[in-house]
């Protein structure tokens, strides 16, 4: 199946954006003479995650100013739940992912059938063509993912909402129904499970609608959040099974330096949105950021504009179609119990999705769980790191970088000098 | 009957661990980070000393077997070394630390103490040791196969189990103690430390030796234990060891898998009967041959 527009969509969605953005966003205020931090864009949903800066630093600098030496030790004081928070969901995510793959063989059969945007085989006879092509896919794809962040930079900066939104929800409309059918089709497949359509298409039905409601209206924060990992990993999925070995390799890599530019240069594309948002002083569309607030208060009606605090990440997700995170800051000036509602940290769901690549492209070749181990712990561990450079620079940072590098460099490294080793201890029954 | 085998030594191996981390870890957020640090510390000793090891394993001589079993000791040794020296790194960098931790938390006393620490990296430290040396093994136990059909011991799993678990709990000690004698100048228990793990490392050597139980023949597993190996194919029966008829009891064909088509048991067992030893590989022991290295093979291909 080459990919359907739906597809594409989802993909540009998705996965566009996703590098440049990134999405890890803490909570922390800043001090009001601070430069305001960036927001961290949403990795993908681009728009989602600009918005919000800018509202941030107004409302912020003056809420702050009573505040600040509280806020500051508050925010220090929940840094390492901050880290847990997303340390679990994208552990689940990438359990998802590692399971489906185990025991699903649909994911990890070889197919003739690639994304268009990896057109060149890599069932060459030679190596030098087989990296050839490899390197040519990724090139195609990195293009591809740098047009389309710059083509959401145009439209938000044309102020093209109407599109976006239209955009926006019919990829997640196509990874709700269409990719979730094609999953639990597979499943029932391994399992040899006879279902009929009816039965499917009630199931399909409900659990995309109450999807859509929650990801792009209002709904509970649990459920929002479990939806969230299942489209990461459904998409993630959808990667590992059609992007080839190599290119899946050199993607990754790639769009790990073209995270880094897009969030740190001047020029970058990511950058320009943050700044955009935050001269509008915007609300963020319902983008498709992982939002792990502490308390969440549910169906509460949003004012258009968030002002507000440098938590940039709660607000920016509210924003108008969500949560009510961002009306309870500004009702209240930072009592106590407030402070800590706002503290949530947010993630891009590009992260998650690569992040869920990596480790199921480790799960599904040489079939060693040696190798997915150490992936998972690299990436966690990058994470981590992450989490403290936004701790100590204060600004929106790539998430991708260091979790993909650590990864990359542990799944190499594992497979070919760990695995033999540790290969040779099991058959003499040294544990070291 | 393979899930529950899976599952008892699943359990074995990391019940106490859990048990640990549930109620004494999970709870704490910062605790749980140093875990994952203490987890990624030990990985990345692990990474060093297996690049040590196959580089010295690339430029050694292949085909001498006792070559490769010093080799192989060798970086045992030197893992252990690795090991404690980046447990020792570990504290460092958690001394270090220390005033960061204080800042951050804007208490007087830390938030974590050092012993904490201890714990908790010792833990971590045992978790990916274990888990690495356990895993493949867990899934492995999963899938179909027989253990110990060739001839080897049918106690690998659970010995296996048992080990894991005893060097889970170890780490967890040794981290303590280590720590400990490190904070305090006792550099006696920080040398009891290595010591003991590497009596611990090399202590199966010399239990297994003699026995053809438990020692995998060729290392990466190609079938002998009478597991699918999770990255090969098991061989063609053409290579496996020649079967003496009179070693398997004589039993009753299964009618329903022959290939040749069915045959009465009367005829089967005059045929094994009068026949030298080299038709011994006849129905119905061929059968249960084939039936056996069919299942081999049909996990084989639905593993990677």
């Amino acid at each position: 199946m080459n990919a359907s527009d739906s597809e594409e969509d989802s993909y540009d969605e998705r996965t566009a954006l996703v590098p440049s953005e990134n999405p890890v966003l803490p909570s922390y205020r800043p001090e009001p003479d601070l430069n305001p931090p960036l927001d961290p864009p949403t990795k993908r949903f681009g728009v989602s995650g600009r918005a919000g800066t800018a509202p941030v630093d107004g409302g912020g600098g003056g809420s702050d100013q009573e505040a600040d030496v509280d806020e500051e030790e508050l925010t220090l004081k929940y840094g390492a739940k901050h880290v847990i928070m997303l340390f679990i969901p994208v552990t689940l995510c990438m359990l998802v992912v590692v399971v489906t793959i185990k025991s699903v063989s649909f994911y990890t059969e070889k197919t003739n059938q690639t994304l268009i945007y990896t057109p060149f085989t890599e069932n060459t006879a030679s190596v030098g063509r087989r990296l050839l092509n490899s390197v040519l896919n990724t090139i195609i794809m990195i293009s591809v993912i740098v047009v389309m962040t710059i083509f959401l930079v145009v439209l938000y900066k044309y102020r093209c909402y109407k599109f976006i939104h239209g955009w926006l929800i019919l990829s997640s409309l196509m990874l709700l129904f269409w990719l979730s059918f094609m999953y639990l089709s597979e499943v029932f497949k391994t399992y040899n499970l006879a279902v009929d359509y009816p039965t499917v298409g009630v199931i399909i039905w409900n659990f995309g609608t109450v999807g859509m409601i929650c990801i792009h209206w209002k709904g509970p924060l649990q459920l929002q959040q479990a939806y969230l990992i299942l489209i990461s990993a459904l998409m993630a999925l959808v990667f590992i099974k059609f992007l080839p070995e190599w290119s899946a390799w050199l993607i990754l890599g790639a769009i790990s330096v073209y995270d880094l530019v897009a969030v740190l240069s001047p020029k970058g594309p990511l950058r320009m949105l943050v700044e955009t948002a935050q001269e509008r002083n915007e609300p963020i569309f319902p983008a498709l950021i992982y939002s792990s607030a502490m308390m969440w208060t549910v169906g509460m009606a949003s004012p258009p504009e968030a002002q507000r605090s440098g938590q940039e990440t709660d607000e920016e997700a509210e924003q108008s179609s969500r949560r009510a995170e961002p009306e309870n800051r500004q009702s209240q000036l930072f009592p106590e119990d407030d402070l800590e509602e706002d503290r949530g940290v947010k993630l891009g769901l590009g992260d998650f999705i690569f992040y869920s690549v990596l480790v199921g492209k480790a799960a599904a070749t040489g079939g060693d769980w040696n190798t997915t181990l150490a992936c998972f712990v690299a990436i966690l561990i990058g994470l981590c790191l992450t989490l403290l450079l936004l701790a100590i620079f204060k600004k929106a940072l790539p998430a991708l970088p260091i979790s993909i590098t650590f990864g990359l460099v542990f799944y190499f490294s594992t497979g070919f000098l760990v695995q033999p080793f540790m290969d040779n201890l099991a058959a003499h029954q040294f544990y070291i | 009957m393979t899930a529950a085998v899976f599952f008892g030594c699943t359990f074995i191996a990391f019940g106490p661990a859990i048990a640990l981390f549930l109620f004494t870890i999970a709870r704490e957020p910062l605790r749980v980070i140093f875990l994952i640090a203490g987890a990624f510390f030990w990985l990345v000793s692990l990474l060093l000393a297996s690049l040590v090891w196959f580089i010295s394993v690339q430029i050694s001589n292949k085909d001498s077997a006792a070559q490769q079993k010093g080799l192989l000791i060798f970086g045992v040794v030197l893992s252990v070394l690795l090991q404690e020296t980046f447990r020792f790194a570990y504290y460092k960098l958690l001394k270090k630390a220390n005033e960061g931790l204080l800042t951050l938390s804007q208490e007087e006393t830390m938030p974590i103490s050092i012993r904490q620490l201890a714990y908790v990296s010792g833990l971590g430290f045992g978790f990916m040791s274990g888990a690495f040396s356990v895993v493949n093994i867990l899934a492995d136990s999963v899938g179909p196969g027989t253990i110990g059909i060739h001839g080897d011991s049918q106690h690998y799993f659970l010995s296996s189990a048992f080990m894991t678990m005893a060097i889970i709990l170890l780490h967890m000690f040794w981290g303590v103690i280590f720590f400990d004698g490190c904070e305090r100048q006792r550099w006696w228990a920080v040398a009891a430390v290595v010591v003991s793990h590497l009596v611990v490392s090399y202590l199966p050597e010399p239990a297994v030796r003699g026995q053809p139980g438990a020692h995998l023949r060729h290392p990466a597993g190609d079938g002998r234990l009478g597991l699918p190996h999770r990255r090969r194919l098991p061989e063609e029966p053409q290579a496996l060891p020649h079967l003496q008829g009179h070693r398997l009891p004589a039993c009753q064909p299964p009618a329903q898998i022959t290939p040749r088509g069915t045959r009465s048991p009367a005829r089967a067992r005059t045929h094994t009967h009068t026949h030298t030893h080299t038709h011994t590989r006849s129905f119905p022991i061929h059968l249960l041959f084939k039936v056996n290295v069919f299942n081999l093979k049909a996990a084989g291909n639905s593993w990677k």
